[in-house]
């Protein structure tokens, strides 16, 4: 086994030229699990947690450009205006997971599980991609995201970051899990007010072969709020019954399947109540800011 | 393959497996057996170290990525035959059973009270989710975060034996 220690992301980018199954480790926390059960014995391993250019982000007019190599630690501290981003890093593992861990682990292991997908599916983010020679493309989160464990990376590609036109109105990140901490999501949901573009989007995690939206739902949820007045005045509440129906139209959009963590009957309860929760919040702090 | 990296002060070498995880390094390689080998998949903090400054699963690092770094373990905690107050606290509020969890733990209390000097207790249970005990059920545990928190911030003086 080779281990490759780049110093700079062109480095690292030459390495994956020349030697495409080269396994990239950034936090380590999923790799080295592997490694350590012997589930992966890579020929070549190489190393992206010291590459500054993945351990940064900015914002690029309007948009927020969001590097793989920032730690969910340092999400929390560093993006805690993108509430749903922050809350998602918050939950993430132990501390001592969470210094380590980073968002381009989470994309790159594309668990149906992974915290931060749902955010960046509600986001509708974009994962930024680089090849060696400064050969960058940028592919919407539903064309990366393939299945379970699937992604559209190249093998001589890297994870370069992900990026998401900034919005603004609120949004909150919420998980089920057997515990509030350590714990794999047994449903996940993040839910974003587009107030500009008078839109809600809704992505749900856990309940699926990849992190699903809402689209039904969403429409449901943005005509209710034009037909309250609450685009416009964001005192003008939404009925109970509307609620409700908006929680069991995005639990229609679940696909759960049966296993340890849950049944696809509970999950899709859990979609419901996590759907009509993140929306009461949501229409409160509309009335807060409002 | 050939690592160096300082620990806990003094520069060393070893030759590991590729593979081979910080943790191994530490303890098969550098004879530091103070971090614990549990779990191996960052579930039980046992393995806790400090890597440049910051807390983390010592197995959950390849021991290449640690190559030029900073290493402190637990054995840096204890200084010319006196133990850190964090540990000292441990053994008198009763929090140490067997002991395979205390090293990981005293790690995440000096990391946690280097931050927060005063934690609340909602805020102790969060910083030490990763880190599991199989036999005190905690609250020994918990009651050793209070009492090292007061003595190290001077709440304490006087009570002391
Ligand atoms: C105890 C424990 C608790 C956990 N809890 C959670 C949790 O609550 N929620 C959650 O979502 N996850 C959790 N995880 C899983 C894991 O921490 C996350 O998926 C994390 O984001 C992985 O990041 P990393 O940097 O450690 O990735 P690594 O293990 O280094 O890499 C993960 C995968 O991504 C690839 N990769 C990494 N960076 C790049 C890049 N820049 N370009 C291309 N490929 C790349 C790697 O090759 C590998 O396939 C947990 C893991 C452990 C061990
Ligand atoms: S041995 Fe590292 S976390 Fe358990
Ligand atoms: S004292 Fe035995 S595991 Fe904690």
């Amino acid at each position: 086994m080779d281990v490759y220690l780049p110093r700079t992301l062109a480095e690292a980018l030459e390495v994956k030229a020349r030697r495409p199954e080269a396994v990239p480790i950034a936090g380590g926390t999923d790799v080295m699990v592997a490694i350590n059960f012997h589930r992966l014995r890579p020929d070549a391993v190489v190393d992206l947690s010291r590459l500054p250019e993945l351990r940064q982000w900015r914002e690029e007019d309007g948009a927020v450009f969001v590097g793989a190599g920032m730690t969910y630690a340092r999400l929390v501290r560093e993006l805690s205006w993108c509430v749903p981003l922050a809350q998602a890093a918050r939950t993430v593992g132990s501390p001592q997971i969470r210094n380590r861990g980073t968002l381009g682990g989470n994309v790159g292991t594309a668990s149906p599980a992974g915290d931060t997908l749902p955010v960046l599916a509600a986001h509708d983010a974009e994962v930024v991609l680089g090849r060696a020679g400064g050969r960058v493309r940028a592919l919407p989160w539903d064309q990366f995201f393939l299945g379970p464990k699937q992604t559209a990376l190249a093998p001589d590609e890297l994870v370069l970051g992900v990026r998401w036109r900034r919005l603004r109105g609120p949004g909150s990140f919420l998980k089920v899990g057997t515990r509030n901490a350590m714990v794999i999501a047994v449903a996940s949901l993040c839910l974003v007010v587009d107030e500009v573009g008078r839109a809600v989007r809704v992505a749900l995690g856990s309940v699926g072969p990849t992190v699903l939206r809402a689209p039904e739902a969403e429409r449901f949820a943005a005509e209710q709020m034009q037909r309250a007045g609450a685009w416009d005045d964001p005192r003008a509440a939404l009925s109970d019954a509307v609620v409700e129906e908006f929680g069991e139209r995005v639990a229609a959009a679940a696909r759960p399947i049966d296993d340890v963590r849950g049944s696809a009957a509970y999950r899709r309860h859990a979609c419901a109540v996590l759907a009509r929760r993140a929306l009461r919040w949501a229409l409160g702090d509309r009335r807060l800011a409002g | 393959m050939r690592v160096r990296l300082n620990v806990n002060g003094a520069w060393r070498q070893a030759d590991v497996w590729p593979g081979a995880s910080l943790l191994a390094l530490l303890r098969d390689s550098l004879g530091l057996v103070g971090s614990k080998n549990a779990c191996e998949q960052g579930e039980c903090g046992s393995c806790s170290v400090w890597l440049d400054g910051e807390l983390v699963c010592a197995c959950l690092v390849l021991a290449a990525q640690a190559d030029g770094c900073t290493v402190h373990t637990v054995e840096s905690l204890a200084q010319g035959g006196r133990l850190h107050p964090v540990q000292e606290a441990f053994l008198d509020a009763g929090a140490v059973q067997c002991g395979f969890c205390t090293p990981g733990l005293v790690v995440a209390v000096v990391d946690l009270l280097r931050r927060d000097p005063s934690p609340s207790e909602e805020t102790v249970r969060e910083a030490l989710a990763g880190n599991l005990c199989r036999c005190t059920g905690y609250q020994k545990i918990l009651d050793a975060v209070r009492l090292a928190a007061e003595r190290m911030t001077g709440g304490d003086r006087g009570s002391r034996a």
